[in-house]
Parts: C-alpha cells; structure tokens; sequence
C-alpha cells in the first residue's frame, strides 16, 4: 500500500542497570540499526528521538542531544513524549515526515537511563495541581497498585489464578532468557515466581517489570529507498498513537477515578480496545491475521488483559489461551517472544521501539531461540500515562 | 495538646459524621467529575467552564483491591514507622456510574476485602505533623 514506510535497520544497546548516560545507549542503537540497515548517519535526513524526562535537559531533546553525540548532520530533528508511548510518537512523526514526502531517510530512536526502584513523580516541592504527586501523596498509588487492581479485578471475573499470572512470567523469562538484548538471562520457575515476595497483591515481586538502562532504535526509509537496498523489506502497515473518547470508563493510572459514564454513554469499543484496531484498520488486517505480537507487559496479569484489548482473545479468554500454551513459542499466537518488559525493564522512551525490533527480527527470522516459525506479520501494543495509545503493524512486505 | 484536624485534599471531601466525597457538575451537560479542581469541561460536546460542587454516593460496591506491602516513594508519608502494609481499594458508584479510588483503612484485614462487596466512605488519618492531623477519605467494608 502507499502509505507504507520500511523498517530498514533496527538495533539496540542492551538493556540492564549500567548507570551511563542515556546518550551512550541511544548512539549505541542508531549506530547499529544505521549498521543493520547499511545507510551511513551522513545520509540521514530526520532523526527522531523519544524523550525521557528523569536525565535533565539533554533529556527532554533526545532526539538534538543524540544527533548531536552522533556528529551533527545538517538533520532535521524532532523529539517527542508519550510517557510509555514515547517511541511511537517518535515512530509516527518520522513515518509522517516520509509518508509527506520531505524526507527518505529517518533514524527513530529511544534511550533512557533510570533511577533505582519503582518510579516516583519527576521534581522536587508541593505539586497539588499534578495528579501524579497527588497519587502518591494522598493514595500511596504506585504503579504495582494498578497492576494489582487490574490482577485482581481478573480474578474475580473471570476467575484467572494466581499461577495464570505466574505462568505468564515463566512463559516470557524462557524467551528473554534467549534474547542476547535482555537485561535479566534466567528462566524462572513457576516455585521461583510464586515464592517471591508479594508486592501488591496478586502480584509479587517478580511479576513487576523492573526499571532499566537501555536504548533501541529503527532506520526507516521510504519504500523506494528501501528497494534500493532490499529486494523484500519489513513494512509498518498500520501506527497508532490515539487518545481515549469520553468517557474513559477504565481506570487508568495515574487516575483517581474513571470518568463517569452517567451523562455520556461509555464509548464501544472502549480505549484500551481501540488502540490496535487503529492500527489493524491502516493496514487492512485484524487480529486473525497476525504471528504474534508484543504486547505491555508491566505485570504478567497485564499480558493478558492486552492479549484481548489487541483482539486475540475474547475478554475474559486470554487465560485460556496462556493455559493451551497459544501464546508460547510454538504455539498458535505466541506473545512476548523478545520476554516482554518482563525480561527487559522499563527504559520509557525505549520501549514501543524495541517492541519494533522485535517484530523485525522475528519477521526475518533472525531470533535465535526464540524464533516464530514462519513470522509474516505481527502487532505491538503499549499504553502511556495521560491517554496516549501505542500501536504498530510491522509486516513483510 | 490536640492536633488541628486538616484536611489533605481540601475541597474534595467532607468531614463530618457522614462524610462524602466531593465531585465537581457541569453546569451546562451535568457531566461528573472527581476530583473536582475541573476549569474545563472534558465532555467534548460541552464547553462549559462552570461546576457546582456535587457530593458523590458515600456507597458502593468493591470493583478490586490490592496492596502496598512496601512503603510507596515520596511524596507519600508513612503514617507510622515501621511501615505497616495497607490496602487499596477501587469502588465502583453505581448512580455516578465511575471508580473511585481510596486507602483501606489499616485496621481492615486483607482477608476481610472481597470483589463485589458493599463499601462506604471514612475518613481518617493520613499522616501527622507537630501541629497537624491531616486526613483523607478512605473505603471500608460495611459492616
Ligand atoms: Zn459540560
């Protein structure tokens, strides 16, 4: 289709706890998926960068600062922050500069660098206006609080357990503990995850996605360019970078509530549900066409809440699908074959690009022991603070 | 010497024997919202900059619940040291058709928290100074 962009190059800097500055990573995987893709940095002509908020000014312009460790190139540049869905607004601002037409040759790219445990609100003082400090002051709601509602909430309807949880996370740490990327190389067992110690319940400590060190970055090109190079590129087919409609009836963090749904009837299909459809309609594809996907995993129980917002299973199935081994390797939709966040950790403006990357190298069949048989296509799905929806369709072309 | 009862989270609850939580109506579509500190409606068919303060059901039903069994990071404040595990609650209104979310208070047990039942509205302690109780609303089991 026309409005098609080729991922020529993907590539990542390891992700882990390395304590470096986050320019280091984000050079470090442009470098090697302008290496992948066999462009030179002189040749590109947009670079955008995902930003993180906790690495001070060089931060919030990623996309300069890591041009500008790269050698200034003359590049137009742009940098962008979706909290977790920074990098596919990165993504969807370089796919609009070629779609437009004004650039061929675009490097997207995301590193961040982290401080240790769960993430706390940027920025010192009293911030009563900002619904972020306020969670934390007045409810205590951290992220694992969430994640433990959403668990919860499973369990009493649809009656998951938690070794379903559990099994969520053994599933992915055998796939990151294959992926030479990962920060954490073991393979749980289910004694181990069921043994750590509980954070917020459901949820114990080695179902949370941890904080992490890393970077990940795309080469896209026009599809002419990219036929130049390639006689069968990997395409994004479909992007998605939608908000909610009013009212937004699930609760989303950091909320203190849903919005009410008794003026205005709640949306159908609701947010979380609608974000991939945007993405599965640009490319002309739905659920049932798809290999695998990659989806948010900031829980293991969260896996499979968004194996059904992606349309894999009905609500309440996902469970069953975990159960059948479906979303294993082998298995009719594997999810999470990179580990997922699970096995990754948190970098913010990182993470909706590595899930690319991901797709990219299944597609080509360059994932080595974790490796889709016969990927075609397949879809990400990710969810940023304050209403910011990530999607992608990544298909050979 | 008592401590001057204060409010964490001024304006949006009250403190009385029946306490409620406070949300903010549109003046113009009657659209809901909490908190209620809204200068702008977020009905996208509505651009009205007008609200009336309106008390939500002091009711509801337990939509799920969850732990902190470690301490949360700043700006939150332990209300005692050691750190004593609390839980969270999310209550669905039924009227207001929304979730809202509070502290559980500590006295209650995790045991004693299941999805579905009925839930009312408390206040208590958040945390303490020299001079200053401050509280914030909380849900409780009905008992
Ligand atoms: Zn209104």
């Amino acid at each position: 289709m026309a409005d098609e962009v080729a991922i020529l190059g993907v590539g990542m800097h390891p992700w882990g706890k390395w304590g470096r500055n986050f320019v280091e990573y984000g050079v470090a995987a442009a470098r090697a998926a302008m290496r992948d893709a066999g462009v030179e940095w002189r040749d590109v002509q947009f670079v955008a960068g995902g930003e993180t908020i906790r690495n001070g000014y060089p931060g919030f312009v990623a996309g300069a600062a890591i041009a500008s460790a790269l050698g200034f190139n003359g590049a137009e540049v742009g940098s962008s922050y979706g909290a977790c869905a920074s990098g596919t607004q990165a993504i969807n601002l370089a796919r609009a500069q070629i779609l437009a037409g004004f650039c061929d040759v675009a490097l997207v790219v995301g590193a961040d660098t982290t401080p240790k445990g769960f993430f706390a609100p940027t920025g010192g003082g009293d911030r009563q206006q900002d619904p972020d400090w306020l969670r934390f002051r007045l409810l205590g709601a951290t992220n694992p609080v969430y994640f433990g509602l959403y668990a919860r909430r499973r369990m009493a309807l649809f009656g998951d357990t938690e070794q379903d949880f559990a099994m969520v996370k053994v599933k992915n740490s055998q796939c990151g503990a294959q992926n030479p990327n990962a920060r954490y190389p073991k393979a749980f067992s289910l004694d181990e995850v069921l043994s750590s110690p509980m954070v917020s319940d459901p949820l114990r400590l080695l179902q949370i996605c941890a904080t992490s060190d890393g970077g990940a970055a795309l080469l896209l090109t026009s599809l002419d360019y990219a036929r130049r190079h390639t006689s069968n590129p990997v395409v994004i087919a479909g992007a998605s970078t939608r908000t909610p409609r009013y009212p937004n009836t699930h609760l989303e963090m950091p909320d203190f509530a849903s919005d009410s749904a008794s003026k205005v009837a709640a949306p159908d299909p609701g947010f979380r549900d609608s974000i991939a459809q945007r993405a599965y309609e640009q490319a002309g594809l739905g659920p049932g066409d798809m290999d695998l996907a990659e989806v948010y995993d900031l829980s293991s129980a969260l896996e499979l809440d968004w194996v059904e917002a992606i349309g894999l299973a009905k609500p309440g199935e996902a469970a069953g699908l975990l159960r059948a081994g479906d979303t294993g390797i082998g298995g009719r939709i594997p999810v999470n074959p990179s580990g997922g966040l699970g096995a990754f950790g948190e970098a913010i403006p990182a993470q909706a690009i590595a899930q690319v990357c991901e797709l990219v190298w299944q597609i080509r069949g360059q994932a080595a022991g974790r490796q889709v048989e016969g990927a075609r296509v397949g879809v990400t799905a990710n969810l940023g603070l304050f209403g910011h929806g990530s999607s992608v369709v990544v298909r050979a072309h | 010497m008592s401590k001057t009862r204060t409010l964490a989270a001024p304006g949006w609850f009250t403190d009385q024997p029946q306490p409620t939580l406070l949300g903010a109506r549109c003046k113009a579509c009657h659209a809901l919202f909490f908190p209620p500190n809204q200068s702008f409606c977020r009905n996208p068919e509505c651009a009205s900059t007008e609200f009336e303060e309106w008390p939500l059901s002091r009711n509801g039903r337990l939509w799920s619940y969850t732990t902190n069994n470690y301490a949360p990071p700043a700006p939150f404040v332990a209300p005692s040291e050691p750190f004593e595990p609390f839980a969270v609650a999310a209550v669905e209104l039924e009227a207001e058709k929304m979730v809202v979310l509070g502290q559980v208070p500590r006295a209650t047990k995790l045991e004693a928290l299941e999805v579905g039942m009925k839930m009312e509205l408390v206040v208590d302690t958040l945390f303490s100074d020299e001079e200053n109780e401050y509280l914030i609303w909380k849900w409780s089991p009905v008992t």
